[in-house]
Order: structure tokens, then C-alpha cells, then sequence
């Protein structure tokens, strides 16, 4: 995985063009989780795992994926924007997916 | 007829479709890589089971928008028969060809084995030449088989008649126990409004020689044959 810096250092190095001198990097974070009104049927199982090891009082465990990317953009609602193109045409799963997203420049 | 298989990279049930169109039906059979923008003229587009991009993101979301399914697309909405079995049946959910979602397993098993269907509507392609209510016995073989849709979609699929299959017993009943996934109303497979595209969890093609335990599901096959015959594509 490339690292903030190391871009920033090659970009330097190289020059950056008047055609991105407005772009921007950022860091953006995604979460999906099973839509509430959805059965999860291995958070079931997990929670029933954890009642099992003797966790009183952990209850309604839902398992959903984390994914980070980098992003290029004018500016984060751009960035954000998106963003939410790419959950709609791809990453989620309207009708049994919830999503949040945060943006964060690099 | 002229038949294509699509083959996504992790299709595992590719030559268990090309067999049964080939050799059972003796239809001209073509082999279609994912990457193809060409269906080679088909008259029935296969996509078969399997785990196509190792079931990455979610079951056929990737294979859902590979190159080929631009065609595949295009063949449906021309009207053109279209099958999706098991992964295949994934892939036109997230292709958008099928609605609803089918999600893990309610048991968290990876269910193997011969289930029932019950036959509900005669009425497609993949269906004429079966009797309403008959019982059909056919493998399924699938982790995420467990069918869900928004309730406007699951009425509008009753009031259309475009459920032909359901989980059910040996004497044809309708029960939780007969349900090997969880699937909403022991959904098994869903047809499309034009009722040209079928996708269904249980495997067809896996039972039309009575060699490997069950010919009844070369009743799906025989269908499309009769189909073929009368209309032509």
C-alpha cells in the first residue's frame, strides 16, 4: 500500500502539472453494515460465541465490511460525492446494505 | 438451438451446463469467456454456478459487471432465454436482470444435497413442459442461497406469477423444514418480468441423467427445447 508521504514526495519530484494543481488526495473510508431490518446470520453466531465465553450483556452483533481508498479531488464533497457514485454502482447493496462514508485529506 | 455458457474466472459448474446442453439436449454448445463481447448468436445464455471472482464483495457483484454482461443484457432485453443457476443466479441479481438479493445461508451452512421444488407456474419458457404442483427432485449446492426482497417487490412477483420454484417436501408441501436456506417464502428461483431470464439456487443441469441420482431437472431442459421448437429465437 502507498503511503501518504511517498506521494506527496513523488509529486513533488515530478512537478505537479497547472492541470491537477487543484487536485487533492484523500484518504476515505467506507462502512457497510447489514441493513437493521436484515437477518445477520453471522453476527448471530457470533454473538451466541461471545455468550458462550461468558460476555453478559453483549447483544445485537451485526457484521459489515471496512474499506479505505484514495481518492482524487477537487475537494472532500467532491471527494464525498463520489464516493457514493461508486457505493451505488458497486460497493453496495441498496436493498440489504447500509453505508457511511468519511473523507479525509491528505 | 444454440446455446452459450458464460465462464467468469471461479465458474465451477461451467462443463456441468455445457454437458447437459451438449450431450443430453444435443444443442450446438458454446463455451463464452467473461471477457467477451459476444454471445456467438445464442438462443440460450447459460450463466452457471460456481464462485466467480471468489465470491469477492458479495456473491456476483463482480461478475455482475464484467465485459460479457453487456451482452448478456442486451440478449435479455431483446427477449432472448437467459439462465442463471446458482452463482449464475447471483450474477443476474446484481446484473439487475432479477430482482431482490440473496443473502448468507440462515443456518450458516454450506448446504449440499437434493432438495424438493415444487413447480408453481408452467407459465415461461423454462417451465412449459412440467405439470403445475409437480415435485421435482434437484441438488443444490450454495452457501448464500437465502432469497430476500423488499415486500413491493415480493408482491409484485406473487401478483405476476414469476416464482416457479419453491423449496417443498416430498408430498409437495410448503414448509419451514423443507426451506434448506432461510429464503423467503421457500423461494427457489424468480423469472423476470418478460419471464425470458430464470434464476434459480438448486442445479438443473446437475440432474438430467438419471445416472447421477435425478433426470428431473432435464425437465427445465426439454422445456426450453419445446419452446424453441414453436417459436424459434
Amino acid at each position: 500500500m502507498r503511503i501518504p508521504g511517498e506521494i506527496r514526495a513523488r509529486r513533488l519530484a515530478a512537478g505537479r502539472s497547472r492541470w491537477d494543481n487543484s487536485r487533492m488526495q484523500f484518504a476515505c473510508e467506507i462502512i457497510i453494515s447489514p441493513r437493521s431490518d436484515i437477518l445477520d446470520p453471522e453476527g448471530d453466531a457470533i454473538g451466541r460465541s461471545l455468550a458462550r465465553l461468558h460476555f453478559e450483556g453483549a447483544s445485537e452483533v451485526r457484521v459489515g465490511k471496512y474499506m479505505t481508498l484514495q481518492l482524487e479531488a477537487d475537494s472532500a464533497d467532491a471527494a464525498r460525492a463520489r464516493i457514493n457514485e461508486m457505493c451505488k454502482a458497486l460497493l453496495v447493496n441498496p436493498i440489504t446494505e447500509d453505508y457511511e462514508v468519511s473523507v479525509n485529506q491528505l | 438451438m444454440k446455446a452459450a455458457v458464460v465462464i467468469f474466472p471461479g465458474s465451477n459448474c461451467d462443463h456441468d451446463a455445457l454437458h447437459a446442453c451438449d450431450k443430453v439436449m444435443g444443442w450446438t454448445t458454446v463455451p463464452v469467456w467473461h471477457e467477451s463481447a459476444s454471445l456467438s448468436g445464442a438462443d440460450l445464455v447459460i450463466l452457471p454456478g460456481g464462485f466467480s471472482y471468489g465470491d469477492y464483495l458479495r456473491c456476483g457483484a463482480i461478475a455482475g459487471r464484467s465485459p460479457v454482461m453487456e451482452a448478456v443484457k442486451k440478449h435479455a432485453a431483446n427477449g432472448g432465454l437467459t439462465l442463471g443457476i446458482c452463482n449464475g443466479f447471483q450474477i443476474l441479481i446484481e446484473a439487475g436482470l432479477l430482482p431482490g438479493a440473496l443473502l448468507r445461508n440462515s443456518c450458516m451452512e454450506f448446504r449440499c444435497r437434493m432438495v424438493q421444488l415444487r413447480v408453481e407456474s408452467t407459465d415461461s419458457s423454462f417451465t412449459r413442459a412440467m405439470q403445475q404442483r409437480e415435485v421435482l427432485t434437484v441438488p443444490i449446492a450454495h452457501g448464500d442461497g437465502n432469497y430476500f426482497a423488499t415486500e413491493q417487490q415480493l408482491a409484485q412477483l406473487n401478483e405476476q406469477d414469476r416464482i416457479p420454484f419453491r423449496y417443498c417436501n416430498a408430498a409437495g408441501e410448503i414448509t419451514a423444514d423443507a426451506n434448506p436456506n432461510g429464503a423467503l417464502e421457500n423461494i427457489a428461483g424468480v423469472l423476470s418480468e418478460g419471464r425470458n431470464v430464470l434464476g434459480m439456487m438448486p442445479h438443473p443441469e446437475r440432474a438430467s441423467e438419471s445416472l447421477v441420482g435425478s433426470a428431473d431437472g432435464r425437465r427445465l431442459f426439454e422445456s426450453l427445447a419445446q419452446a424453441y421448437a414453436d417459436v424459434g429465437w
